[in-house]
């Protein structure tokens, strides 16, 4: 039975698939009710890391007010964790590109720039949150939607092209973002800044409860297409010789993506590397089958969202670090060292 | 009836034509080998076939479907199509790859069933992969991994194979083996058309061969006839001797 829970020894089976989420949503649950009760304190012996007991679920309990400040903040790390590793993962099968994350595509930068120019342009004010999580969507769209021609020579997209296409799209919509706050009043800019920082500080329960829907949806989409993205793996041509449709295939796939990464973003702002660790840590333990990776990542990446959330706000004395910054400071080595990986650098530079 | 029908077809890449007015069919049962230089459009015509690429003129049909018309997974029932570079992004395993190729014969969640496996297990064998099943695609051999993704094809269960290149990168036995196995599948129904360079096997194994120059089909007829036309001495540059062993096996060399 070596192979049945780790790696990849074989076809997909429904006992494995159905006992590896199984274990992946059990992880996942366990972390979202331990992370509110988890939290600093203050006292005469300083400054300390405490866990609330269970007792605190309890209306009764003086913690439950404390517990009710948390739980926001923990139930949009789940959704936007959730979100981001599915459309990284989807993203990574898509753009045949192991690098394919919300963030180093540009997208996370677009979304902003939508952000922005809705607090600018008081798009905000008159919509609301919609307002500005529509912007958000528009902005992601339009940056995938830019990569994808960018990077396109012929009709193939090599790897390398793609991340480069996306780090200037990123740069362009972060110089756009920046050019758009020097002309921007003091309340705007406060807004903007506090949004960009991608926090789960600020979040409250309304906008978690706006994002669900889209974001839910949209990952029911995905894993609908679990099977599509296994073929287009081995290219857009073998996955036409093998049956699918292709072009409806993408199109889907990229504007669901899109939707997920900009509502995201909505309600927390831009938050990096999920997308890419999550998909990639798990494709490493329990093989590349989208079938079961993908509903894998998209419950894993909920995890861990929680847990960098919860060091967020417990690991530097009375500060809460934005999440953004904690997931970037693990993300960004561990871009390098896929980057650095010999055999992928080969098949990046390969083309294909 | 023609499986496959061609009429006129002409297909431009970039602005240049690189088939042009190609009129042929294949029939049910038929092996039929294309030959030509490189670059003379012999891939550019089966992925024409194979509905991957718009033909600027001409019209084709594979068993009375227009493969750029019809549903992908459609075509895919009755046409299954070995590309000559195949490249996955993922380290997949073996049986997961040639499981791939049922696909359009899968519903939902797509867990292999009986049928799927079956179909796996004989195109494993045929292509002598099963001792393989396990093992990760992306550390196998140039020549296994070949042999894989025949064996995804040969899954897909369809009538009607286009390969580009099959022997590629094969062993001698194994190339031989592939050439019996395709001809035993032309024999029970299947049709076949396989681009190769391998003239030996072209010659003792093809029903028909095709042979195509500066995007023309030059020459079509028994292999042994066509190897020996002034057509294909003007295409290769040089003359194919075509002789027999003394077992009365045919071999052509390069003469």
């Amino acid at each position: 039975m070596s192979g049945f829970l780790v790696g990849s020894a074989g076809r997909l089976t429904l006992p494995r698939l159905a006992l590896v989420l199984a274990i992946c949503a059990g992880v996942t649950g366990a972390c979202a009710a331990l992370a509110p009760l988890i939290g600093t304190v203050v006292d005469r012996g300083g400054w300390h890391v405490a866990v609330m007991g269970l007792g605190a679920f309890d209306p009764g309990s003086p913690d439950h007010a404390i517990l009710w400040v948390r739980i926001p903040r923990v139930l949009a790390s789940l959704l936007v964790g959730g979100a981001l590793a599915g459309a990284g993962c989807a993203l990574q099968a898509l753009l045949r590109n192991p690098l394919a994350e919300p963030f180093t595509l540009g997208i996370s930068s677009g979304a902003s720039l939508g952000a922005v120019l809705a607090i600018r342009l008081g798009v905000e004010t008159v919509f609301g949150f919609a307002g500005l999580g529509g912007a958000a969507m528009v902005g992601a769209t339009a940056t995938l939607l830019a990569v994808w021609r960018l990077a396109r020579i012929g009709k193939q997209l090599p790897p390398a092209t793609v991340v480069l296409a996306g780090i200037a799209m990123s740069m362009f919509c972060s110089s756009a973002s920046s050019l758009i706050q020097s002309t921007s009043d003091f309340t705007e800019v406060n807004h903007m800044v506090q949004w960009m920082f991608g926090s789960t500080e600020t979040v409250r329960l309304v906008a978690v409860g706006y994002g669900a829907l889209p974001i839910a949806a949209a990952l029911i989409v995905l894993i609908g297409y679990a099977r599509e993205l296994n073929a287009l793996s081995a290219g857009a041509e073998v996955a036409a010789s093998l049956g699918v449709a292709v072009g409806r295939t993408q199109t889907v796939i990229f504007v669901t993506s899109s939707l997920l990464v900009g509502a995201a973003i909505a309600v927390v702002g831009p938050i990096g590397f999920i997308g890419l660790i999550v998909p990639h840590a798990l494709r490493a333990l329990l093989g590349p089958d989208h079938r079961l990776l993908l509903p894998a990542s998209i419950l894993g990446g909920a995890a861990a969202l929680v847990v960098f959330d919860t060091l967020a706000r417990t690991i530097i004395p009375l500060h809460h670090l934005p999440t953004g910054a904690v997931t970037a400071v693990v993300g960004v080595p561990f871009f390098i060292a896929i980057l650095l990986r010999r055999k992928q650098r080969a098949a990046m530079w390969g083309g294909g | 009836m023609a499986q496959v029908q061609l009429h006129g077809v002409t297909v431009a890449l970039g602005g240049r034509d690189v088939v042009r007015e190609v009129s042929a069919e294949a029939a049910a049962g038929e092996l039929i080998v294309i030959v030509g230089p490189n670059g003379a459009g012999k891939t550019t015509l089966l992925r024409a076939i194979a509905g991957l690429v718009a033909p600027r003129a001409g019209t084709v049909r594979v068993l009375g479907h227009d493969p750029l018309r019809a549903p992908r997974r459609v075509i895919a029932r009755e046409l299954a199509y070995l590309p000559q570079r195949y490249e996955l992004a993922f380290p997949f395993a073996v049986e997961e790859v040639v499981l791939l190729g049922r696909y359009a014969r899968q519903r939902g969640l797509g867990l292999a069933g009986d049928a799927d496996l079956a179909a796996a297990r004989d195109a494993m064998a045929a292509c002598d992969v099963a001792h393989l099943t396990t093992r990760r695609f992306d550390e196998l051999s140039g020549g296994e991994a070949r042999r894989v993704i025949l064996a995804q094809a040969l899954c897909q269960g369809a009538r009607c194979l286009l390969l580009d290149e099959p022997t590629a990168g094969l062993d001698p036995a194994h190339a031989r083996a592939i050439f019996a196995m395709l001809r035993a599948h032309c024999d029970a129904g299947a049709t076949a058309i396989a681009v190769t360079h391998d003239l030996d096997l072209a010659l003792r194994h093809g029903g028909a061969m095709w042979l195509v120059a500066e995007g023309r089909l030059a020459a079509r007829g028994a292999p042994g006839a066509v190897l020996a036309t002034a057509e294909t001495r003007a295409a290769f540059g040089l003359a194919i001797h075509v002789g027999a062993l003394p077992s009365g096996v045919p071999f052509a060399v390069p003469a």
